[in-house]
C-alpha cells in the first residue's frame, strides 16, 4: 500500500509539535557517554580510580582507534551512497608494505629497494597514498563497469591485496625506516590526522555537491540516474576517495609501527563499517554523518580502553563489540520502521 | 468557477441506506484510529453487504485506506465496533482476517518473483504427497482449476518474475479467491491494467459478486464506479461522508462529496499559440521494444500518449530521455540532430522527465523535500567552487513549493511524509527548476487525488502556454482528450496514429491503441 494514501499531508509536521526531534548524533553521544560513565563507575567500584579523568587514558583511547576512524570516514561515504568496502584492511596492508618499502634508510644492508634508501619522506607518502587510490579506484571501476555487487568486488580486491602484501617481501617484515617518516604515526599525529580528515570530509558531504549526490544515489540509485546524475562515475569517485583514506590509513599504521608488515590491518575493515554502522549511518544508504561515524569510532575505542582499564580479557571485548553492533543495526532497522508506520 | 463553502461532515449512521440485518458480512461503528499528530479516522461507520460490489471514495488522506487497513487486520483500530457476520470481532493480523474470510489483493504488489505462480498462490496451504512433501502436480492442477474459474490464461509453473505486472495483478486476484473468503479488499486495483484487462477483472468481480460475496473496491476513477459498483462510501479528512447506492448519484455529486465543493471544469485547457518544432523524432527504435517511431512536438503543443501497458509508450520517453539509448533512429532539437545518451546529456538539451513511477525512478524517499527538489539544479551558478549556494537553492525552491502549492510546513521534512499528489508536485517542481524547454511527464497524474489532479493539469497548461513542448503519456483517456493538442497511440512498440484534438474521440483512440 501506499505510504501517501494512509498519511494526511501535515502528519509530518503536527508530530514535530510534540517536541523537538533529537538529532541522531546528540542519541549517538547519549551512548557513548553513557558507556564511559558505565567504565566510571565499575572503575571506581573495582580498580578504586577514575577512568574518565585520566589524560593519558584519554589519549591513548582516541590514539589506538585513529586508524580505524580514517578508514571508517570513507568506509561511511561508501555506505551512504548504498555500497560496502570489505578490502580496507588488506589496502592498509598492502599500503604499509608499499610505502615502508620506500621510507628505509641507507644504513640497514637488506633493504627492499638498495637503491631507493633515504628518499625524501614525500615519496613513501605519495606511493601509500597512490596504492590505495589505485585498489579504490579499482573497486569503484568494478562495480559500475560490471553490475556485480560491491559485497564480491571489494571481497576480492581484499584477498588480492592481502595477498600482494604478503609477495612484496615474500611475507618478510619492513624495518630501519626513516626518523621523517616514522614522525608521521609519531605522538598523537594520528589522532589530529583523524580529526582533520573527518573535518574535512563532513563539510564535504554536508555542502558541496559531492556529498549531495552521494546521499541520492544511496536513497534511490534509479531516481538519482533520471536526475541527470553520472551515477557511474561518481561510485568510482567514492570508492576511490574511500580506497585514498585506506591508503592515508595505512602509512599512518606503518609509520606508527616504525615498519611494514603483511598482516596489518587485519579486520580493520569491519571495525571501520561497525564504526560507522553504531555512528548511524543505514545500510540501507541514504543516511547518516560523519558526525556519527566519529562518535561511533570513539564508542569502539572506549570501549577497548575500558577493558584494558577493568583488566578483563580481550575476548569479552570481542563479544561485547559483536553484541554492539547488532543492537545498532537493530536500532537502526526500528527507527526506519517507526518512520513508516 | 462556482465553488461551495465545504459542507461540514455530517454524522455517520444516519446516512447509510435501509438494510437487512442477516445481508451485512460486516458492520462497523464509531471507528477512530490516530497515528503520532494525527487522527486518520474519526467516529467512521462501514456497512459492506453480500453480493455487492462497495466503493471506498475519497481524496489521498480522506482514511479509506486506513479503514481498509483495519478491515483487513493490517491496523487495530483504538476505538469502535467491528462485526463480521453479526458477531463482534476483534482482527490481530491480515492473517487473522484472512482465516476470517477477509482477503486483500494489496496495491503494491506482494509475490516473491523467483516463485512459481502455484507456490505463490498456495504458500501456507501447499498441498501434501504422503511422504509429507509437497505434491507439485496436485498443486498446479488446483492452480489450473482456480484458473479456469476466473479465466485467467496464466502457466501455473512459471516464475513469477517473468510475468507483466497486470499478470501478477491477476494472480495476486486468483490468490485472493483461493482462501474462498466472503470479503475481498481490492485497492485500485486497475491502476496497472489495461482497458482489456480491467474488462476481465470487472468479469470476474461480478461473478464474484454473483456468488454472494462482499467486495471492497478503492478507486480513484470515476467511470469504474460507476461500471461496476453498487454501493459507494465517500470519506473526507478521516471522517464518513455518505453511503449512497451508485444508481442514486451522478459524477458531479460523488466529486462533490469528496471535495465539498463543485468542480466544474475537469480540464483547464486553453488554447495558446504553437510554435517551432522543439522535438522532432525519426524512425527511433529500440530493439525488441519498439520500432521506427516518428513524430514531432512543437514550442506550446501538449502532444498527449496513448497506448496499453505493453505499448512501449514508456519506453520511448525513457529513450527520449537518454535512460535506455536508442539502437537507432534520430532525435533532432531545434532542428539540430543530437545524441542521447544518458539522463545528463538530455537535460542539457533542455529535457526533463517525470518518469511514471514516484517511488522507483522519482522520490528520494529518505531525503527531504529540499533535497529532492533541488538535486537537478546543483551546477552551474548554483555551485560555486564546489560548494553548494544552498541559501539560493533554499529560496529557489521555497518559491517553487509556493508556486505549486506543495503542502507542508517547511522543506525540511522527509518527502516520504507526503501525500502522492504533493509528491509529485515536489518532482515536478525538480524539473521545473531546471528550466526545460521540452517536458516528458509519463501518467503525471496517477495515484493522486482530484484536487492535486486539477492543479496539475492546470500547471501544465500553463506551462505549454510559456512555450514548452510537452509530451504527455497517459492511461486516462479522458486525461489525453482533455489535455492534448495532438495525440499520438501506440500499440505493441509501434505508433498506430497520430490523432488531431479535434478528431480524437474515446473510440477512435482505443480502436488505435488496440492495433
Amino acid at each position: 500500500m501506499s505510504i501517501s494514501n494512509t498519511q494526511p499531508l501535515d502528519k509530518a509536521a503536527k508530530s514535530g509539535a510534540f517536541g523537538f526531534k533529537l538529532p541522531a548524533e546528540a542519541r549517538i553521544f547519549m551512548v557513548l557517554l553513557g558507556v564511559a560513565l558505565i567504565f566510571e563507575l565499575l572503575g571506581w567500584l573495582f580498580v578504586g580510580q577514575s577512568f574518565i579523568a585520566n589524560k593519558e587514558r584519554l589519549i591513548v583511547m582516541v590514539l589506538q582507534v585513529s586508524v580505524i576512524g580514517i578508514i571508517a570516514v570513507g568506509v561511511t561515504q561508501i555506505i551512504i551512497m548504498g555500497g560496502i568496502d570489505l578490502s580496507s584492511g588488506s589496502v592498509v596492508a598492502l599500503t604499509a608494505m608499499v610505502s615502508a618499502s620506500l621510507a628505509q634508510t641507507s644504513d640497514f644492508a637488506r633493504a627492499v629497494f638498495p637503491a631507493l634508501t633515504d628518499l625524501p619522506v614525500l615519496a613513501p607518502l605519495a606511493a601509500g597514498l597512490l596504492v590505495g587510490l589505485v585498489c579504490g579506484l579499482i573497486n569503484g571501476t568494478v562495480i559500475a563497469k560490471t553490475a556485480i555487487p560491491p559485497f564480491i568486488a571489494t571481497l576480492g580486491v581484499m584477498v588480492t591485496a592481502r595477498g600482494m602484501a604478503k609477495w612484496y617481501t615474500k611475507g618478510e617484515p619492513i624495518s630501519m625506516l626513516s626518523d621523517n617518516y616514522a614522525a608521521i604515526g609519531a605522538g598523537i599525529n594520528p589522532v589530529i590526522i583523524f580529526l582533520v580528515t573527518a573535518l574535512v570530509f563532513h563539510i564535504i558531504l554536508s555542502y558541496t555537491r559531492y556529498g549531495k549526490y552521494t546521499y541520492a544515489i544511496g536513497a534511490n540509485r534509479a531516481a538519482a540516474r533520471v536526475a541527470g546524475i553520472n551515477v557511474n562515475r561518481h561510485l568510482i569517485l567514492v570508492y576511490t576517495v574511500a580506497g585514498l583514506l585506506s591508503g592515508l590509513a595505512g602509512v599512518v599504521t606503518s609509520a606508527r609501527a616504525v615498519s611494514g608488515q603483511a598482516g596489518m590491518g587485519m579486520m580493520y575493515e569491519l571495525d571501520a563499517i561497525a564504526a560507522a554502522v553504531i555512528g548511524g549511518t543505514s545500510l540501507n544508504g541514504g543516511l547518516g554523518k560523519i558526525t556519527g561515524t566519529v562518535i561511533g569510532t570513539l564508542i569502539l575505542g572506549t570501549m577497548t580502553s575500558g577493558f584494558t582499564f577493568l583488566r578483563i580479557d580481550a575476548y569479552y571485548q570481542e563479544i561485547v563489540k559483536g553484541i554492539i553492533i547488532v543492537v545498532a543495526v537493530v536500532a537502526d532497522q526500528y527507527r526506519q520502521r517507526n518512520r513508516r508506520s | 468557477m462556482l465553488s461551495l463553502a465545504p459542507e461540514k461532515p455530517k454524522a455517520a449512521a444516519a446516512s447509510h441506506p435501509p438494510v437487512e440485518r442477516e445481508t451485512l458480512l460486516i458492520e462497523v461503528e464509531g471507528v477512530r484510529k490516530a497515528f503520532p499528530g494525527v487522527v486518520a479516522l474519526d467516529d467512521v461507520s462501514f456497512r459492506l453487504r453480500a453480493g455487492t460490489v462497495h466503493a471506498l471514495m475519497g481524496e489521498n488522506g480522506a482514511g479509506k485506506s486506513t479503514l481498509m487497513k483495519i478491515l483487513a487486520g493490517v491496523y487495530i483500530p483504538d476505538k469502535g465496533v467491528y462485526r463480521l457476520h453479526g458477531r463482534d470481532i476483534a482482527l490481530t493480523s491480515p492473517l487473522d482476517a484472512l482465516e476470517n474470510g477477509i482477503a486483500m489483493i494489496h496495491q503494491e504488489l506482494n509475490l516473491m518473483p523467483f516463485m512459481s505462480i502455484a507456490e505463490n498462490i498456495w504458500i501456507r496451504r501447499e498441498p501434501l504427497n504422503r511422504f509429507g512433501l509437497i505434491d507439485h502436480a496436485r498443486m498446479y492442477q488446483m492452480t489450473r482449476e482456480l484458473f479456469a474459474q476466473l479465466s485467467i490464461d496464466l502457466d501455473p509453473e512459471a516464475k513469477v518474475a517473468s510475468l507483466s505486472i497486470s499478470s501478477r495483478q491477476m494472480v495476486e486476484i486468483a490468490r485472493a479467491v483461493s482462501y474462498n473468503s466472503d470479503v475481498l479488499i481490492m485497492d485500485e486495483p486497475t491502476s496497472a491494467l489495461t482497458e482489456h484487462e480491467v474488462a476481465h477483472l470487472f468479469r470476474i468481480v461480478r461473478m464474484l459478486r454473483e456468488q454472494g460475496k462482499g467486495i471492497i473496491y478503492i478507486t480513484h476513477k470515476m467511470n469504474e464506479l460507476f461500471e461496476i459498483a453498487d454501493e459507494v462510501s465517500v470519506f473526507r479528512d478521516g471522517h464518513f461522508i455518505g453511503c449512497k447506492r451508485v444508481e442514486q448519484l451522478s459524477h458531479d455529486e460523488v466529486i462533490r462529496m469528496m471535495v465539498g465543493r463543485e468542480i466544474t471544469e475537469m480540464f483547464p485547457k486553453t488554447i495558446v499559440p504553437i510554435g517551432e518544432v522543439a522535438l522532432e523524432v525519426e524512425h527511433l527504435t529500440l530493439d525488441g521494444v519498439f520500432h521506427d517511431v516518428s513524430f514531432s512536438v512543437r514550442q506550446g503543443e501538449i502532444l498527449g500518449v496513448a497506448g496499453l501497458i505493453g505499448s512501449g509508450r514508456s519506453n520511448v520517453a525513457e529513450t527520449l530521455f537518454g535512460v535506455s539509448p536508442a539502437s537507432s533512429g534520430q532525435i533532432r532539437i531545434n532542428g539540430q540532430a543530437v545524441s542521447v545518451d544518458s539522463p545528463r546529456t538530455a537535460m542539457q538539451h533542455g529535457m526533463a522527465f517525470l518518469t511514471e513511477d514516484r517511488k522507483d525512478t522519482g522520490c528520494f524517499l529518505n531525503l527531504s523535500i529540499q533535497e529532492n527538489m533541488q538535486i537537478s539544479v546543483l551546477g552551474g551558478d548554483n555551485l560555486k567552487a564546489g560548494f553548494v549556494r544552498q541559501q539560493a537553492l533554499d529560496s529557489m525552491c521555497a518559491a517553487m513549493s509556493g508556486t505549486l502549492r506543495v503542502k507542508t510546513p517547511n522543506l525540511d521534512e522527509r518527502i516520504e511524509n507526503l501525500s502522492g499528489g504533493n509528491q509529485q508536485k515536489v518532482l515536478i517542481g525538480r524539473w521545473l527548476l531546471t528550466n526545460p524547454k521540452i517536458l516528458i511527464l509519463d501518467e503525471p497524474t496517477r495515484g493522486i487525488d482530484v484536487g492535486a489532479k486539477a492543479e496539475i493539469h492546470k500547471l501544465i497548461c500553463k506551462l505549454a502556454g510559456q512555450g514548452v513542448a510537452v509530451i504527455m503519456i497517459s492511461s486516462e483517456l479522458p486525461e489525453v482528450l482533455g489535455m492534448s493538442d495532438r495525440i499520438m497511440v501506440m500499440h505493441e512498440g509501434r505508433v498506430t496514429g497520430i490523432v488531431d484534438r479535434a478528431d480524437a474521440t474515446q473510440v477512435s483512440i482505443m480502436t488505435l491503441a488496440a492495433g
